[in-house]
C-alpha cells in the first residue's frame, strides 16, 4: 500500500496508450458494464486489486478505472467495470467486442492484501465500489486458507443494482464467506435486508486485534462505514479506503487528482483512513 | 545545465569570475546561435517586458526598468542603458520547458497510438533571475525527477543552457529573499552574470557554474575579475535582498495552511477573487494540465493534446456531475495551500519563488504574502484566546 | 415474568448499562418467538411492547396508497424494534412483520414506564440508552437519503 508499489516505470512515454481489444461485454445493471480487454499488441505490465487503468476512447478521451477482475491472467486480459456516468465512461460502456481501446497502467497503489493475510477481512461496498473491491474477494478466495474470516457488506440502492448478482449469490451459498446484502430502496420481491450499508456492519461481531477492513463508495459512505468500524474497536491503521478524484493524467503530473498533500493516482486511491479521515471531512477538499 | 544538477557545483570564489563589456554579451548570444542553442531573453513588446527568441543581445530591453504593485506594471525609461534592470514580465520560462499546448499522440484508423515528435529545440535562457532559476528547479522535481517523467519537459531541461543573473534591481512585488531563492541566483546555472553600470561604464561580472558554461564563455573577449570588482558586484546583490518590495512573513507556513483549513480568511479573499487564473498563468511553478481529445470529421484521425489549466478553473476538479472545489473560497485556498503548504508534502519544498507575478497581474491586487500575513495574524489571534 | 434466552446486556443497545439498571429491565423480559410472515403490529394500534431481536429479520412497513405496502427498513440480531411506546400518543407509526422466523426478548413497556416513573434516575438512564439507537437509526436513515449510489445523470 505504500506509494513504492506506484514507482514502476511502466513505459518510456507514459502518457501513450496501448491498444487493447473488448473481447467481452457482461452487462451488470442498467448502466453498468464488465469489459474484458485483451491486448492488440504487447500487453501491459500486470494489475495488482486496488490498482487502475487509465482508459481512452479516441476521440472521446480517458477515464480512470479500477481493474475489477482476479489476479492477472497470463493472456495480458484486462477487466473493467465501467459506469455510464459521462462522456468518456458512457462511449466505454458501449464499446461493442471488437472496439479498441487505448490503455495505460498500472497506475496507483494496491489493497497490498498479502498485508492482511492471516487475518478476518471486512470488505464494506457501496454501490460501484464494488468494482474496485471485487479483486480483493477473487485474491482471498484464491488462497481461502490464507485468510481466517471473511465477510462482504454490500449496499446498492436497489435490488437490480447490485453489480456481479450471480457472484454474489454463489459467494452468499458458500460456507466459507459471510455475506450481507442491503439496499437503499426495496422492490417487489425484495426479502433481503433494506438499510444503509453501516446497519449490517453495526450487527458484525469483529476481532478488533485481527481483522483488516476494505472500505470503496462514496466518501460520505466509506466515512460513515470507517466510523462504525472504529465504534467497534478496529484500529484505523486497520482501516483500508479507496479514493476517487478527477483524473487526466494518471501519472501525477496534471494537478487534478490533489486531496490536500497526496496525489490520488500516486499516493492513492488506496489509503489508509487515518491519512484520508481528515482530508474527507473539510468541505470542497 | 549538462549535469549541473548531478554534479556538486563548487561555489565560485574570485578565481573564477572574469570581467566582459556590453559588447561581451552581443558575442555571447552569437557564440550560443552559432552553437544552434535557441537564445530565449527578455525583449520589450506590447508595453512589457517578455521572454522572446532573440536574434542578437540588441533585442535586450537596454533602459527599460519596471514600475510593478498588486495589480499594477508598468515600463519605464530608464536613466541608463542596463539590460537586467528589471523585475519580472508577465511570463516565465516555463513556456518553453512546459508549452501551454503540446500534442500528446495521435490514432489513426489503423488504432496504432503515435506519440507526438519533439517539439523543443535546444535552448540557451538568457536572464534568468534567481527566483526563476528556482522555479525551474522546482518544475525539475514536480516534472521530471519522479517515478513518470514527463518526457517533452525532461528533453527540453537537459539541454538547457542558463545565463542567470544576480538581481540588483528587485521589484515592487517581489519576495525572492524571505523565499531563500535571490537576490543571488542559485545553483543550477552554466553561467551567472552581475549587471555593473555607472558612469565609467557597462560591464558584466561573469561566473560559470559548468563545464558547458566555461567552454562557451572562453570565446567570449574577457579578463579576470579583481577581488574588489567581485566585492562590489556582491554588494550590489546584497543591497538588493533589503530593497525587496515586500516578505512572505517567517512562519512555517505548511503548518499555518494545514491548520487554516476552516479559517474564515478563505471567504474574505473570496469576496475579492475573481478565480480568474492569472495568477496560475503567471506562476513559474504552476503545472498543471488538461488534456482534450480532438479528430476530424470523419472520426477516423484521434489526436490528444495537452494544454495549460489552472486549479481555479470550475470543474478542475470535476466529479460525479459537479466539481469537488465549487466555491471561489475552495479554489483560492486550494492554490495559496498547495503552493505554500502542500507542495512540500508532495515536492518536497515551497512551490513559491518569490517572484511576485502573482501579485502585480491579479486584477483586484491579492497579495498572497499578505494573505499569509493576514492567516498567521488570525491564526496567533486564535491561538491567544484558547489562552 | 421468565428471564430473557439471551442476557441483555449482551445486546449492543445495553451494553454499557449498569448491572442494576440491567436487572430492573430484566425483570421485565421474556423470550418470543415469530413465525415468517407474522403481523407484530400495525400502523395505529395502542404501542405496547418493545423487542430486543436475537435472531431473524423484521420489516418495517407502511401502506401507501397506490404502491401496496412499503417496506422502510429491515432490523436484525442486536436491533432494538419499537419505541413508540415511551412517547404520546403511544400508538405505532409504522406496521412491522417479521421477514423470517424471528426470536426476540420482549420487555413489558408498560411496566417499564411505571418503574421509570417510580425512579426517574433510571428512566432517565432508559431513555439515553435507547435515543443512542434512535440516533443511529436516524443517521443510517438520512444517509439513505443522500441516495449516495445514484448516478449524477438522475434528476436529483
Amino acid at each position: 500500500m505504500t506509494s513504492a508499489d506506484s514507482m514502476t516505470v511502466t513505459a518510456a512515454e507514459p502518457m501513450l496508450p496501448v491498444p487493447y481489444r473488448v473481447t467481452s461485454r457482461i452487462a451488470e445493471t442498467r448502466d453498468s458494464v464488465t469489459l474484458r480487454l485483451e491486448p492488440a499488441r504487447e500487453p501491459l505490465p500486470p494489475f495488482r486489486p486496488g490498482q487502475f487503468a487509465m482508459l481512452a476512447v479516441p476521440a472521446i478521451g480517458e477515464a480512470a478505472i479500477s481493474v475489477s477482475g482476479g489476479p492477472a491472467s497470463r493472456d495480458g486480459a484486462l477487466v473493467h467495470t465501467v459506469r455510464a456516468v459521462g462522456k468518456v465512461s458512457r462511449a466505454l460502456h458501449d464499446a461493442p467486442v471488437g472496439t479498441v481501446l487505448g490503455a495505460r497502467g498500472p497506475f496507483g497503489t494496491t489493497w497490498d492484501l498479502p498485508s492482511a493475510a492471516g487475518r478476518d477481512e471486512v470488505i464494506v461496498a457501496g454501490g460501484v465500489g464494488l468494482a474496485p473491491l471485487r479483486p480483493v474477494m477473487l485474491g482471498v478466495l484464491a488462497e481461502r486458507g490464507g485468510y481466517r474470516r471473511v465477510l462482504l457488506v454490500a449496499g446498492a440502492r436497489t435490488p437490480a443494482e447490485f453489480l456481479f448478482r450471480g457472484e454474489l449469490d454463489a459467494w452468499s451459498g458458500r460456507a466459507d464467506i459471510e455475506v450481507e446484502l442491503t439496499v437503499d430502496q426495496p422492490a417487489a420481491g425484495w426479502d433481503g435486508p433494506v438499510g444503509f450499508v453501516t446497519e449490517p456492519l453495526a450487527r458484525l461481531s469483529l476481532d478488533p486485534e485481527c481483522t483488516t477492513a476494505f472500505l470503496c463508495g462514496p466518501d460520505p459512505m466509506m466515512r460513515f462505514s470507517a466510523q462504525m468500524l472504529l465504534r467497534k474497536g478496529i484500529p484505523p491503521g486497520d482501516i483500508r479506503l479507496s479514493l476517487e478524484r478527477n483524473m487526466q493524467c494518471g501519472i501525477g503530473l496534471c494537478g487534478h487528482c490533489q486531496l490536500g498533500p497526496i496525489l490520488v493516482c500516486r499516493d492513492g486511491p488506496v489509503v489508509g483512513y487515518a491519512l484520508a479521515e481528515p482530508l474527507l471531512t473539510i468541505r470542497e477538499l | 545545465m549538462h549535469a549541473v544538477w548531478l554534479a556538486t557545483v563548487t561555489a565560485p570564489g574570485a578565481a573564477d569570475a572574469v570581467i566582459f563589456g556590453r559588447e561581451g554579451l552581443d558575442r555571447l548570444v552569437e557564440v550560443l546561435i552559432a552553437d544552434d542553442y535557441q537564445v530565449i531573453g527578455p525583449t520589450v513588446r506590447d508595453s512589457a517586458i517578455v521572454l522572446d527568441k532573440l536574434d542578437s543581445a540588441a533585442g535586450l530591453p537596454a533602459g527599460w526598468g519596471v514600475d510593478t504593485a498588486p495589480g499594477r506594471y508598468r515600463l519605464r525609461q530608464r536613466e541608463d542603458a542596463a539590460v537586467f534592470a528589471n523585475s519580472a514580465g508577465p511570463q516565465s520560462w516555463k513556456q518553453f520547458l512546459h508549452p501551454p499546448r503540446r500534442q500528446l499522440w495521435s490514432a489513426g484508423p489503423d488504432g496504432e497510438f503515435r506519440p507526438a515528435g519533439p517539439v523543443s529545440p535546444r535552448y540557451a535562457f538568457l536572464g534568468v533571475r534567481g527566483c526563476d532559476l528556482a522555479a525551474i528547479g522546482i518544475l525539475g522535481r514536480v516534472l521530471g525527477r519522479v517515478a513518470h517523467p514527463d518526457g517533452s519537459f525532461t528533453r527540453a531541461w537537459q539541454g538547457l543552457f542558463v545565463v542567470a543573473v544576480n538581481c540588483t534591481e528587485p521589484g515592487g512585488v517581489c519576495f525572492c529573499a524571505s523565499m531563500g531563492t535571490g537576490p543571488a541566483a542559485g545553483p543550477g546555472y552554466d553561467l551567472a552574470l552581475t549587471e555593473q553600470i555607472d558612469a565609467s561604464g557597462h560591464w558584466f561580472v561573469a561566473e560559470t557554474g559548468s563545464e558547458e558554461g566555461a567552454r562557451l564563455l572562453a570565446e567570449i573577449p574577457c579578463r579576470p575579475a579583481s577581488a574588489g570588482e567581485v566585492a562590489s558586484a556582491r554588494t550590489d546583490v546584497d543591497a538588493a535582498a533589503h530593497r525587496m518590495g515586500r516578505e512572505m512573513p517567517a512562519v512555517d507556513l505548511r503548518a499555518l495552511i494545514q491548520d487554516s483549513m476552516e479559517s474564515p480568511h478563505w471567504e474574505d479573499v473570496a469576496n475579492r477573487c475573481l478565480t480568474c487564473a492569472n495568477c496560475t498563468m503567471v506562476c513559474p511553478t504552476c503545472f498543471c494540465t488538461t488534456t482534450e481529445d480532438v479528430s476530424d470529421l470523419t472520426g477516423e484521425h484521434a489526436g490528444r493534446w495537452q494544454r495549460w489549466a489552472s486549479c481555479f478553473e470550475p470543474d478542475f476538479s470535476y466529479m460525479h456531475g459537479g466539481g469537488v472545489r465549487q466555491s471561489g473560497a475552495s479554489r483560492y485556498r486550494q492554490w495559496f495551500s498547495h503552493k505554500l503548504g502542500t507542495w512540500h508534502d508532495q515536492f518536497g519544498s515551497s512551490g513559491c519563488v518569490g517572484c511576485g507575478r502573482c501579485i502585480a497581474w491579479c486584477p483586484v491586487g491579492i497579495d498572497i504574502t499578505a494573505e499569509a500575513a493576514r492567516l498567521a495574524e488570525l491564526a496567533q489571534q486564535a491561538q491567544e484566546e484558547r489562552e | 415474568m421468565t428471564g430473557a434466552a439471551r442476557p441483555l446486556a449482551a445486546f449492543p443497545v445495553f451494553a454499557q448499562l449498569p448491572e442494576a439498571e440491567l436487572e430492573l429491565i430484566s425483570s421485565t423480559a421474556r423470550t418470543v418467538r415469530f413465525a415468517a410472515r407474522q403481523r407484530l403490529f400495525s400502523e395505529g394500534h395502542p404501542a405496547q411492547g418493545c423487542w430486543l431481536i436475537e435472531d431473524g429479520r423484521v420489516a418495517l412497513d407502511m401502506a401507501v396508497p397506490g404502491r401496496g405496502q412499503v417496506v422502510l427498513q429491515t432490523l436484525g440480531p442486536g436491533d432494538v424494534l419499537g419505541w413508540s411506546w415511551l412517547v404520546p400518543p403511544y400508538r405505532w407509526h409504522y406496521g412491522a412483520t417479521s421477514v423470517l422466523p424471528t426470536t426476540a426478548t420482549e420487555l413489558d413497556t408498560e411496566r417499564l414506564r411505571a418503574l421509570a416513573e417510580q425512579d426517574p434516575r433510571f428512566g432517565y438512564t432508559l431513555v439515553l440508552t435507547l435515543f443512542e439507537s434512535v440516533l443511529q437509526r436516524l443517521q443510517a436513515t438520512r444517509a439513505r437519503l443522500l441516495d449516495l449510489y445514484g448516478s449524477p445523470n438522475d434528476q436529483r
